[in-house]
């Protein structure tokens, strides 16, 4: 393991680290990625005639052991900014570090040393695992690519270790992935995820195509795996509880920006960003008695990255833009003493009140 | 109870297959009263949608053998010839589905399919059905329909296509509205505008609907009544207030403690359902739900439960084996956070096939 490049953590505080900064030792340090897919026309010469924003400058770090939630609706850029940590695709421009590497760049043999250390779990359980394969060797597979555990009996050993981890019978090492259900198969995915010990897991929506009863094994899975092997693991879902239940901090992200960012306890009791307000209280209740506070519906549809508004991206849906918005971007700043948001006019604690989304304060509560 | 709109009565549907005959619907009893909204939940294959769809005649040409009774407005939907369900099916009971996009054709232009919709149920020219699906447009909060009703669906978002899916189920005056999975395949802010929509003309125009969701929480938000549905049968239906604040069978609190909540404490662990959904084709004996149920008796196996009414609740019946007693006492544990032993020691064995 490569030596800690930063200092040591300061304990809890955000004093001292930079405003957009996680305390804590740094996994990852992700810093003004930029994706933008070309849209091109004409058959031979493809001109270019635009571009899709997928990604416009986003940063963040993942620490060491945690979990980081990043949310959003389609098309707001989640799932490109996973692949552009994991190297799956090309960023046009911005930084990143992994390990305390500059891994923007590096190619061949040096990224694939560094793909060892993270690993994906995919969102749809049918499509990521290979039907003419048996579970023993798509478990397998990490160490056959990386020419590890070559003694045949070493990884048959080895690969049922892991299945025994993940919550599968290692008798089941010569079946096939029909043989399984939804559930059993996205955990044949964590354990194939988990083979080669990675330092960072990036789960991309890995619950939304399991029943919900089967949803909470998984999650479940994923929360004890995490507390065992210390892993730290980037979390995407468009489902705001069970990112709530899932991650430390959390990062909201509308058209291929990061809108805020922050610890969860913080960005769930009193979001500051107006789009997260939205996004919070547009989640239906599991309580017919809890209608309480006025539900803010936004208006209208998701513009498109290809050609997002100005200055803030939110302002076209904003309930609470000024002209100040569509003139100069908001940065994303400390808010209070709560989270990072992306916002002009952030939401007071009483307009968050009334939107149901926090108990009313008794005594004058402290931020 | 007023008078009921739709009365379904011990349906039965089963599908010859080659593997073996598939009991998707096995026995069911249900009701919806005008103007109300009976939320039916379960997951897949849970029977909820082929319930839906029979109720529409759609699973007869799959070469279903239906039995039991679908009352609507005391009409058998079951024995009327498919000339006379026709002249229902779209008209009286409107469904929309969960995907709008392979719903709508993609090479019509969106007026023409509502003009079909509208023209296929009354004699009406080709200008004034045209009118009427603007208006309908307008109706459904689509911006600016005058145009968008000569676009096609590619041109719609994911939210607008199910406006439009709206709006076609909504082209003549149906009674009854069968939305099944309405919001699945939407985003959150879409799904709040769309349940928003459904509740607003529920209001306005005073039909009745059947939602068809796997999400606790958007039946919490819409349903006047619940039927929760497992293995193809209806295992508890009741008020939505009474589901949720006091559910009685232990497959209506696995749902209810496997979804993490936002207003949860984040500690608080999620209670999942062991193992997986039973076969249809050879559905377990005795109560479907026991080998999954953490406080099964060995009798479980071999009694087969009735949808009993629930002491003290005239309108809350569930079909389970365990005394009132007892459920009270598991469920006032599950409630406050703790996790009964049983369920301790049946919840670490899963992940068998």
């Amino acid at each position: 393991m490569a030596e800690p490049t930063t200092q040591p953590p300061p304990e809890g505080g955000l004093g001292g680290v930079p405003v957009d900064r996680a305390p804590g030792e740094p996994l990852v340090e992700v810093t003004d990625l930029v994706k933008h897919f070309p849209i091109t026309r004409g058959v031979f010469l493809q001109r270019s005639v635009g571009a899709v924003k997928a990604v416009d400058g986003v940063s963040f770090d993942v620490r060491r052991g945690e979990t980081l939630g990043i949310v959003g609706e389609t098309g707001c850029g989640k799932s490109t900014t996973a692949r552009l940590v994991m190297r799956l695709l090309e960023s046009t421009a911005g930084e990143l570090t992994f390990d305390g590497q500059d891994i923007t760049k590096i190619k061949g043999a040096r990224l694939k040393a560094i793909r060892r250390d993270m690993q994906m779990i995919f969102q749809d359980p049918y499509s990521s695992l290979n039907p003419r394969k048996t579970i023993g060797s798509i478990i397998g597979e990490p160490f056959a690519i990386h020419g590890l555990l070559t003694e045949k009996g070493e990884r048959r050993k080895a690969v049922q270790e892991l299945m025994e981890t993940v919550g599968l019978n290692p008798e089941h090492y010569n079946r096939y992935p029909h043989e399984f259900s939804g559930g059993q198969r996205q955990r044949i995915g964590v354990a194939r995820a988990l083979a080669l010990k990675p330092k960072l897991l990036i789960a991309d929506e890995p619950v939304s195509a399991l029943d919900v009863s089967i949803q909470a094994q998984v999650l479940n899975l994923l929360r004890d795996l995490q507390r065992k092997f210390g892993l730290t693991l980037i979390f995407i879902a468009h489902d705001l509880s069970v990112v709530r239940h899932m991650c430390d901090r959390v990062a909201v992200m509308y058209l291929g920006r990061i809108v805020e960012i922050g610890s969860g306890d913080a960005l769930y009791s009193f979001p500051r960003h107006p789009y997260t307000g939205a996004l919070l209280s547009a989640v239906p209740v599991a309580d017919p008695n809890r209608h309480g506070g006025q539900r803010r519906l936004l208006t209208g549809d998701v513009p498109s990255p290809a050609n997002p508004p100005k200055a803030c991206r939110f302002h076209t849906r904003c309930p609470k833009a000024q002209d100040l918005c569509s003139v100069e971007d908001p940065p994303l700043e400390q808010k209070g003493t709560g989270t990072l948001a992306a916002c002009h006019f952030p939401l007071s604690r009483e307009e968050v009140v009334q939107m149901g989304l926090a108990a009313p304060p008794e005594p004058p509560a402290a931020g | 109870m007023a008078e009921a709109l739709l009365r379904v009565e011990d349906l039965r549907v089963e599908f010859p297959t080659e593997d073996g005959v598939v009991h998707a619907v096995d026995g069911i009893t249900y009701q919806v009263a005008p103007g109300k909204t009976l939320g039916i939940v379960g997951e897949s294959g849970s029977g909820k949608t082929v319930s839906s769809l029979t109720t529409l005649g759609l699973t007869r040409r799959q070469g279903a053998r239906i039995a039991g009774k679908i009352l609507f407005e005391g009409r058998d939907l079951v024995a009327l010839p498919e000339s006379e369900l026709r002249a229902i099916r779209g008209n009286e009971i409107a469904m929309i589905f969960q995907d709008p996009l392979s719903a709508l054709h993609p090479l019509y232009k969106v007026g023409r399919q509502l003009v079909e919709a509208l023209q296929a149920h009354k004699e009406i020219s080709n200008s004034k059905a045209r009118a009427r699906a603007v208006e309908l447009l307008g109706l459904v909060g689509i911006p600016d329909p005058g145009r968008r009703v000569d676009e096609y669906p590619h041109e719609f978002s994911g939210g607008m296509r199910q406006r439009a899916m709206i709006a076609m189920a909504l082209a003549n005056d149906p009674k009854l509205l069968i939305a099944d999975e309405p919001t699945t395949a939407l985003d959150v802010t879409v799904q709040a505008q769309i349940l928003a929509l459904m509740e607003r003309l529920q209001r306005e125009l005073g039909m009745a609907i059947i939602i068809i969701t796997h999400d606790l929480g958007v039946v919490a938000e819409m349903a006047d009544d619940i039927a929760v549905m497992y293995a193809g049968r209806i295992v508890e239906t009741a008020s939505a207030q009474s589901v949720f604040s006091g559910p009685q069978h232990p497959y209506t609190w696995g749902l209810l403690k496997s979804i993490p909540r936002l207003e949860n404490d984040r500690s608080e662990e999620l209670v999942p359902i062991p193992g997986t959904p039973p076969s249809l084709i050879r559905p377990p004996s005795g109560c479907h739900f026991h080998p999954r149920c953490a406080y099964a008796q060995p009798d479980h196996a071999r009694i087969d439960p009735n949808l009993e009414q629930v002491p003290g609740e005239p309108t809350h019946f569930v079909a389970c084996l365990l005394s009132p007693e007892e459920r009270k006492r598991l469920w006032s544990e599950l409630a406050a956070g703790r996790v009964p032993e049983q369920a301790l020691a049946a919840g670490s064995g899963e992940g068998g096939v």
